[in-house]
């Protein structure tokens, strides 16, 4: 662990800032606006990493030293009040970042880091940079966790946003929910306060649609999950169900004003693009074909949870008639035992392997299935109602 | 002998014309860097990444910016800097070579010699690519350059940098859209239907104004252009000729398998909710 101290610069030359909030709401003002006003900023980093999963421990302190409203130690006694995620705000930049390291691996799955800043209810994405595939090996781990190193520390010193914010990782089709991804969310969830998982589909974009997700655990799965407790009782107990354990939150885009005036130049004169031309392509089915072939596959590993809750039903029907019959067999017993004059015999037996309980399974499984077949759901809808527009618009231009 | 005293000015052409070709990603992160500078910098310098075609042309596909220091005599680059950078990108990306480096401003300077003679010890032949973002000219300007190294005998006098066409392949952004693009600020990423929306908006717009076109050269208000009218034709004759029997049977027939797949999708939804229920359903026994 090594502490380093630095100040962030960022934004217009002159200004020093920190974009960091603190405080039960007390920094209402735009952290931009605070460029001029905040005087002394220290920014503490600890390091440390975590061998098992090569991840990065920031733990940002910010004290804001305005005298004006409150002091030192009052701003540092007060605690971090945790305001709900609303926004993951993007810039343009992140996003082609990801597409391209996407789209240059596609059909294989890719990692990458999201650094940013954490303001208020605003997730802000400003950077990222891609994972290198990672071998199965194990001493690969500490090269992984060195890459990392040295991509932040790099990254420091152009003055990049040098925090973690989460990561980033591609899927196929859709299906992204496995257990790994809860995971990593947890892990993530132990050193950063607030992180975000963005999903990007190359298959899908091809449509047309740029299929980005931002994800979140929701907070009372965390919570079971962590308890590691997922029997039903709990879960009618929680309120929980599968549409519970991921929650998507609102993609915004940002472009710095210099990249906007770029765009607002290079766009290209022609009044159509590239996109239009994905979207109004006639042949959709190989997409809808693998959509419905993974549909029909996670429909069998559903179908196989279901016959393990079977199982355990009727183990436990029947466990229950074998203990009915048994009690019933003692108080025989007692009774018989009570005329005779002699001590009645205990009424449970723990020794007895009838009185063993059988373990529930873990709905963990099938709640991420039913997830699964959820979008897959979902995308097929998304294609099929873009494949009726597209029909319609053919059948009139060829009546006119 | 007096041929041997007499030098020539040697001016070494590029054995082939080079071109470069630039994708969107390089300039969004050139411009990242250039708000990121440090307060006392002027300019930002960095390493260009990509490969190099076979046709000769130079595809430029990432960037990282390298610290330097700069005064009016001197400049100073952070090599170490540059080579943890390169080496990290190259763990992800093992084809992604040194392909020549950028820097923000409007045109070459002196010390930009310096720094190119640094990058030519990297690369073959680097590229220099300029990005104005001062807009001196109120309009965007980027310059692409290799240099050509003038010698008088066996002497080097000076590098010319020579302006190379530039390629800037937009079909990246175009896939995500300008509109998100563009503005500074973008509410909500559009979902398919509004994308769908905007597309059919756009052929429609098209259609119109291609039929405003022949209207106008059949009424003699715009002279005619064959190649615009051949362009025209061709476009209406790759419409499939089928007898509306045929077609509309093709279109019932995609339509009923689009509904198909709509029900079915419908049905496991449906079968999932029922499925849910019943798992996590009391157990009275």
């Amino acid at each position: 662990m090594f502490v380093s101290r630095g100040a962030l610069a960022r934004g217009r030359p002159g200004s020093t800032s920190l974009l960091r909030s603190t405080g039960r709401g007390e920094v209402t003002e735009d952290p931009k606006e605070s460029l001029e006003e905040s005087e002394d900023e220290l920014e503490l980093e600890l390091h440390s990493s975590n061998p098992f999963c090569s991840l990065f421990l920031f733990i940002s302190a910010s004290f804001m030293a305005n005298t004006a409203t409150r002091s030192f130690l009052q701003v540092a006694a007060t605690e971090e009040a945790t305001t709900p995620l609303r926004v993951v705000q993007i810039e343009g930049l992140v996003i082609l970042k990801i597409i391209k390291h996407c789209k240059e691996f596609s059909p294989a799955l890719v990692t990458g880091q999201l650094l940013g800043l954490d303001v208020g209810s605003v997730l802000e994405v400003t950077n990222c940079f891609p994972f290198p595939i990672r071998e199965e090996d194990e001493e690969i781990e500490a090269e992984g966790a060195n890459y990392q190193l040295e991509m932040m520390r790099c990254l420091r010193e152009v003055n990049v946003d040098n925090n973690t914010v989460g990561w980033y990782q591609s899927t196929l089709f859709g299906s992204f929910q496995t257990v790994e991804l809860i995971e990593t969310f947890m892990n993530y969830q132990e050193n950063i306060r607030r992180c975000v998982c963005i999903i990007y589909d190359p298959s899908r974009s091809n449509q047309g649609v740029l299929a980005l997700k931002a994800l979140k655990l929701s907070d009372s799965f965390m919570e079971l999950y962590r308890s590691n407790n997922f029997t039903g009782e709990k879960l009618r107990e929680k309120n929980l169900s599968w549409v519970d354990i991921f929650e998507e939150i609102p993609i915004k885009v940002s472009n710095s004003a210099l990249v906007s005036a770029f765009m607002t130049e290079l766009e290209a004169e022609t009044p159509v693009t590239q996109c239009d031309f994905d979207r109004l392509q006639l042949s959709t089915s190989p997409f809808l074909e693998r959509n419905v072939e993974f549909l029909i596959e996670c429909m069998d590993d559903l179908s196989m949870e279901q016959q393990k809750f079977q199982f355990y039903y009727r183990n436990l029907s029947r466990q229950q008639a074998q203990q009915q019959a048994w009690l019933q067999k003692r108080r025989a017993e007692n009774m018989a035992r009570k005329n005779a004059g002699e001590e009645p015999l205990p009424e449970e037996d723990p020794s007895n392997p009838i009185f063993k309980p059988i373990p529930e399974p873990s709905r963990l499984d099938s709640f991420l299935i039913t997830n699964q077949i959820a979008n897959y759901c979902n995308q097929i809808n998304g294609v099929a109602g873009q494949s009726f527009s597209r029909l319609y618009l053919m059948k009139a231009l060829h009546e006119n | 002998m007096a041929s041997s005293e007499r030098t020539v000015l040697q001016l070494i052409p590029s054995a082939a014309r080079v071109s470069a070709r630039v994708h969107p990603l390089v300039i969004f992160n050139i411009c990242d860097c250039y708000v990121r500078r440090p307060d006392q910098a002027e300019r930002v310098i960095g390493t260009l990444l990509g490969s190099v075609l076979p046709d000769g042309t130079v595809d430029i596909r990432n960037c990282y910016a390298v610290p330097h220091n700069e005064s009016l005599d001197q400049v100073a680059l952070d090599i170490d800097y540059h080579h943890n950078m390169l080496s990290s990108h190259q763990k992800v990306n093992p084809k992604e070579a040194i392909v020549g480096w950028f820097s923000t401003g409007f045109e070459v300077t002196g010390s930009s010699a310096l720094i190119h003679e640094f990058y030519s010890r990297e690369a073959s032949n680097p590229v220099h690519l300029t990005v104005d973002t001062g807009f001196k000219n109120w309009e965007t300007t980027i310059k692409a350059f290799v240099a050509i190294n003038l010698s008088l005998g066996d002497q080097q006098l000076a590098a010319q940098f020579q302006e190379v066409p530039l390629d800037l392949r937009m079909v990246e952004a175009e896939k995500v859209g300008f509109d998100v693009l563009r503005p500074t600020n973008v509410d909500k990423l559009p979902n398919d239907i509004e994308g769908m929306e905007a597309s059919m908006g756009r052929l429609l717009a098209l259609i119109d104004d291609v039929y405003k076109y022949v209207d106008d050269v059949v009424e003699d208000r715009v002279a005619c252009d064959s190649k615009i009218g051949r362009f025209i034709s061709d476009a209406i004759a790759s419409l499939p000729k089928l007898s509306p029997h045929a077609f509309n049977k093709l279109v019932n027939d995609s339509l009923q398998d689009q509904l198909l797949l709509l029900y079915l999708s419908s049905i496991t939804r449906t079968q999932l909710s029922v499925a849910e229920k019943l798992n996590t359903a009391a157990q009275i026994l």
